[in-house]
């Protein structure tokens, strides 16, 4: 077994033990835990499909990125208000999905990096003025574009890392490199709302977000950061002072984007982006916080290492 | 056979290119008589009812639909008596000797399950329309026989009328409690709209211009 193969052995060990608490909490709580154990039974699933994807063979995985960014889109497309004129717009604005993830297959970084905030973001606005139906084609041409940066080009970023080579012999490179990207990003959301729910007091944005506090920001980020420094040389070419800088980065970017989509949430009046995924919502609500820490990630990784 | 295979392909295209948010699936029927009474914006609307029916009951499930547009042409009238399993309805009433309704009559006599769209045609997209009174007529003749009304709402965003370029959406499909033959037609439609009007505020849709 490579260190690899230990760290996903790892997560299996986190998700047993988490989800025997959760069944302990169940069989003794008075109060309606549900909701907790369907989030722990989605973990399953979701950890599952990510375990295969990452065993079998980078491709399978730069597929199912490429379905999540599908999945986000139409979510994103289905809560947000479309025009009818747009419908073709909407088509193309999904073809874009497979056409990035092939620069990833790929991995044809130049455009790859371009492709959408160019190409897109400039062809975009010209399909929706074919119909010649200029109300609302502001709104409409900025509401698309961000869709696309949010649900594709952030997301294909997490991707995009599984193809990088290993920095050094015997190195996980990018598998190991998405493994700790997703784990840490994954992790920090529940470390963040675990901490909220235990010792939670003082509001931090409650204009967005009611329910996250200081201490959930606060014990999240020490949490993720322990775990950064501990997991970085199983997974990654990182320094210490590298897996410390981005294990401040990954919560702290997790946080935003999580407050991002909530901001977008409480605009237009829905609790959940959709209910894809039993007791975490839609899908948009489980990788709110990756939209944000994928392309950062990928960046700092690519600026030190790449 | 031919009819269990096509739904095969719907139910995995609906699945994967829309994507249902279903409540309350539980309380949709699968065995007759019964009638589901839905809001009518697109063609999808049967299929995606019709692919959330288990696939051996799908040969007692009949949509109902207007005999002017699916029994217009002889291979059209195939499809919908052989692949959809329509009861046709005249809508304009041509002939007059012969109750328009008579095959609905018919089905639930033989314990099938109609699916009836009262607005009458899909109409503008997303929006409901007044209903028409045909369904208050089976609900008389049949008192004893549950009717469930269904809400729809995305598909008349995937599939308009006039378009036939499928764009994914997220769709709502929710579910009512059953009631029954109130006593009288004008109370009938009534009750009927105001099932409609409870579920279609269950939740903030996106605005579709």
């Amino acid at each position: 077994m490579t260190s690899f193969h230990w760290a996903i052995a790892g997560i299996w060990g986190l998700l047993i033990v988490a989800s025997i608490i959760v069944f302990t909490i169940s069989k003794r709580s008075a109060k309606d835990v549900s909701e907790l154990v369907q989030r722990t039974q989605s973990w399953w699933v979701m950890i599952g499909i990510f375990t295969v994807a990452f065993l079998v063979n980078p491709v399978i995985s730069i597929i199912v990125f490429g379905l999540i960014s599908f999945l986000a889109l139409k979510e994103y497309f289905s809560m947000i208000p479309t025009r009818r004129a747009d419908r073709r717009v909407l088509l193309w604005a999904y073809l874009s999905i497979p056409i990035q993830y092939f620069w990833v297959y790929d991995s044809y970084y130049g455009m790859f990096a371009v492709f959408i905030p160019v190409y897109m973001f400039l062809f975009l606005p010209f399909a929706s003025l074919i119909s010649q139906q200029t109300d609302g084609f502001l709104k409409s041409v900025g509401t698309l574009n961000w869709g696309l940066m949010l649900c594709v080009f952030s997301i294909s970023h997490a991707a995009f890392l599984i193809t990088l080579p290993p920095v050094t012999d015997g190195g996980a490179g990018g598998p190991g490199l998405l493994l700790f990207l997703v784990f840490l990003t994954q992790f920090n959301d529940v470390a963040q709302y675990t901490w909220g729910k235990m010792f939670g007091r003082h509001k931090i944005i409650p204009g967005v977000s009611p329910n996250k506090t200081w201490e959930g920001f606060l014990g999240g980020v020490g949490t993720t950061f322990v775990l950064a420094v501990l997991t970085a040389p199983l997974v990654t070419p990182f320094s210490l002072a590298h897996a410390a800088a981005i294990g401040l980065i990954i919560p702290v970017a997790g946080f935003v984007g999580d407050v991002t989509v909530s901001a977008l949430k409480r605009d237009l009046g829905v609790k959940d982006t959709g209910s894809l995924i039993p007791g975490h919502g839609g899908i948009l609500d489980r990788i709110d916080s990756l939209t944000f820490t994928a392309a950062i990630f990928f960046h700092f990784t690519r600026f030190f290492f790449y | 056979m031919l009819q269990k295979v096509f739904y095969i392909f719907i139910k995995i295209a609906v699945l994967f290119l829309l994507g249902l948010n279903v409540r309350r699936k539980e309380l949709l029927p699968d065995t007759g008589p019964a009638i589901i009474v839905a809001n009518h914006n697109s063609h999808l609307d049967t299929m995606v009812l019709m692919a959330l029916m288990p696939l051996d009951r799908l040969k007692d499930i009949k949509p109902v639909a207007a005999a002017d547009y699916f029994f217009s042409t002889p291979k059209m009238e195939w499809i919908s008596e052989h692949v959809l399993g329509i009861i046709p309805v005249e809508r304009s009433g041509a002939k007059k000797s012969v109750d328009p309704l008579q095959g609905c009559y018919g089905a639930l006599e033989q314990n099938k399950v109609l699916i009836l769209f009262p607005e009458g045609s899909r109409g503008e997209p997303e929006k409901m329309i007044d209903l028409k009174k045909g369904v208050s007529y089976i609900a008389e003749r049949f008192p004893d026989v549950p009717v469930v009304p269904v809400f729809t709402h995305g598909l008349g965003k995937a599939l308009p009328r006039g378009s036939w370029l499928l764009v994914p959406f997220f769709c709502d499909i929710f579910v009512g409690d059953a009631f029954n033959w109130t006593g009288d037609r004008a109370s009938f439609m009534i009750t009927l709209q105001e099932r409609f009007q409870t579920l279609s505020k269950e939740k903030n849709f996106a605005s579709w211009e």
